[in-house]
């Protein structure tokens, strides 16, 4: 008997080619780009790429990229862990109170978010005036317009991409076996360091992936936030596209953006299937 | 109730520290858009709806706003309908077809956002559709997809598709088993998808940079390209009433959930 309706005669998936060819549209011209980037002159070439190898500030924002996103990456996981297993302890009302807070902020959108940080951390924003009544600072810091700012925003943003997934993760884990090694004589710190944590690994690996890849793709966080003082691959698209119209560079850069966004996500499906096969 | 495993002595504070961090772009920006002053000074000294005006006042931010919300509403009305087929379709093929479909349909949400926007403005200069309402919906609509489709596709995993085949033995058409059998059943679904997909519209900006320009130019646009320049208050009074309608939006879609779940309690 073929379940889920499996039995319809015809050939379903017609259905999806609106789907499909909607997708296409908006996908496929990228890899277009991508190709005529292995174009100049007129002919087969990698001017475009030894351009960038030449060009040492292309290392830079490739280097600035990664190293923002592996930072927002680390405090996210840093502060987002404890959240959600925070949230995973609570009783079902407060736990539907504190996911709520965590919902406001990833339903509202991500330009009034970055908004909301530039007057926060701004020269006479609010954490300067604190830091500045407390006597801590006697000068305001450069807080926005800078790599700090820009950091901030971003761990802002994520945090809720972070925590949601893993705490569905860490409800799904069979609590009784935290009990269980604590009715064994294990310390509560061991309990949760060797039956908790290793447990929560899926959902804390799958949750600490996305963040870092949807970091890799950040341009309006950096733009606003950074104040030019902080350039990732996505705003020298942009530059390279509207200011000098160099749609070669702009894609080969695309390409590179692309390819390591790529390898990250099929590494990362080759190493899940090797475990889950393990 | 879940006892935790270690002591929570430093953890309920931090996770109080937490949920303010979360929360204080809300808190910071809805006061600050009822002040009176030039500088974004907070707590506000005097307060007024002066931003307001300058907003509802000014027919450049009132022609943005509508075609952002028409844009936003026309995306709901083409992204839903699509997204549904293909969840449909996923949900009924067999074996590797259908995590490959799955997988392509989700392609907007995965390759970064600049690459479709320049890729998107490439193919809009050969097609001289650069500024136009058709692309911006297009465009939207494609971004929105993966969103219908992930929600739908959860809603179509918990329908009993032996209710379909009861409905069609008993004579419905393949058409009429589908609507009065299967979408009061995943309408929930249908309605966080077409949520999804009003705020996915109603709040992109990178794509919209690159093809939402002149006589076609979308809120979130003008506003990126304001706050470039300088923090302009009025981007407060906007940036509230936006939170206002995802609130709005959010509420809706929980009183429904709400509603539904009683109806389901008083039919058991």
């Amino acid at each position: 008997m073929a379940i889920a309706g499996k039995s319809h005669g015809v050939r379903i998936w017609p259905l999806a080619a609106p789907g499909i060819a909607l997708v296409s549209f908006v996908v496929l011209p990228f890899l277009w780009l991508g190709g005529l980037s292995f174009i100049a002159g007129g002919e087969i070439s990698l001017a475009n790429y030894t351009r960038m190898i030449e060009n040492s500030s292309y290392q830079a924002i490739i280097l600035r990229t990664l190293q923002l996103s592996a930072i927002v990456t680390l405090v996210v996981i840093v502060i987002g862990y404890p959240t959600a297993y925070y949230i995973n302890t609570r009783s079902r009302i407060a736990a539907t109170f504190l996911l709520g807070c965590v919902a406001i902020p990833f339903w509202t959108s991500l330009l009034v978010r970055t908004y909301a940080w530039m007057v926060i951390l701004q020269r006479n924003g609010i954490v300067n005036g604190w830091l500045q009544d407390l006597g801590l600072i006697e000068r305001p810091l450069r807080l926005s317009n800078s790599f700090l700012g820009t950091s901030v925003g971003m761990i802002h943003i994520m945090l809720p991409f972070f925590i949601f997934p893993l705490y569905s993760a860490m409800k799904q884990i069979d609590m009784d076996l935290v009990r269980a090694a604590r009715g064994l004589g294990a310390s509560r710190t061991n309990a949760f360091w060797q039956i908790f944590v290793p447990l929560s690994g899926p959902g804390l690996f799958a949750g600490s992936l996305l963040t870092f890849v949807l970091c890799l793709g950040f341009y309006v966080t950096p733009q606003l936030l950074g104040g030019g003082n902080v350039t990732v691959i996505s705003m020298k698209i942009q530059e390279n596209i509207t200011n000098y119209s160099d749609w070669g560079a702009a894609s080969a850069l695309g390409v590179v953006l692309l390819v390591i966004v790529g390898v990250l996500l099929f590494g990362a499906s080759r190493l899940g299937a090797r475990l889950g096969a393990q | 109730m879940r006892r935790p495993a270690i002591g929570n002595l430093w953890l309920t504070p931090f996770a109080i520290l937490v949920v303010l961090f979360l929360l204080a772009p809300v808190f910071v920006v809805i006061p600050m858009s009822f002040s009176d002053s030039n500088y974004l000074q907070f707590p506000p000294q005097v307060w007024s709806l002066r931003w307001y005006h300058s907003y509802f006042d000014a027919a450049e931010w009132m022609a943005a706003t509508r075609t952002s919300l028409l844009a936003a509403s026309c995306t709901v009305l083409l992204a839903t309908p699509i997204g549904f087929l293909s969840a449909f379709a996923i949900r009924n093929m067999r074996g590797k077809a259908a995590a490959v479909l799955f997988g392509f349909l989700l392609l907007p949400q995965v390759v970064p956002v600049i690459l479709l926007a320049i890729g998107v403005f490439f193919i809009y200069i050969r097609l001289r559709i650069v500024d136009s309402f058709l692309g911006i919906v297009l465009a939207h609509t494609a971004l929105a997809v993966p969103f219908v489709v992930t929600t739908v596709s959860a809603g179509l995993k918990r329908f009993d598709f032996s209710l379909d085949q009861a409905a069609r033995s008993l004579g419905a058409s393949r058409f009429r088993a589908i609507f009065d059998v299967m979408l009061p059943q995943i309408r929930l679904s249908l309605f966080a998808g077409a949520i999804f997909a009003f705020v996915t519209s109603l709040d992109e900006v990178v794509v919209s940079l690159f093809i939402a320009g002149g006589d076609n130019t979308v809120l979130t646009r003008k506003m990126f390209l304001a706050l470039r320049d300088q923090v302009d208050p009025t981007i407060a009074a906007i940036s509230t009433l936006l939170i206002v309608v995802s609130v709005i939006a959010v509420g809706v879609f929980m009183l429904a959930v709400q509603r539904d779940n009683r109806r389901r309690e008083e039919n058991i």
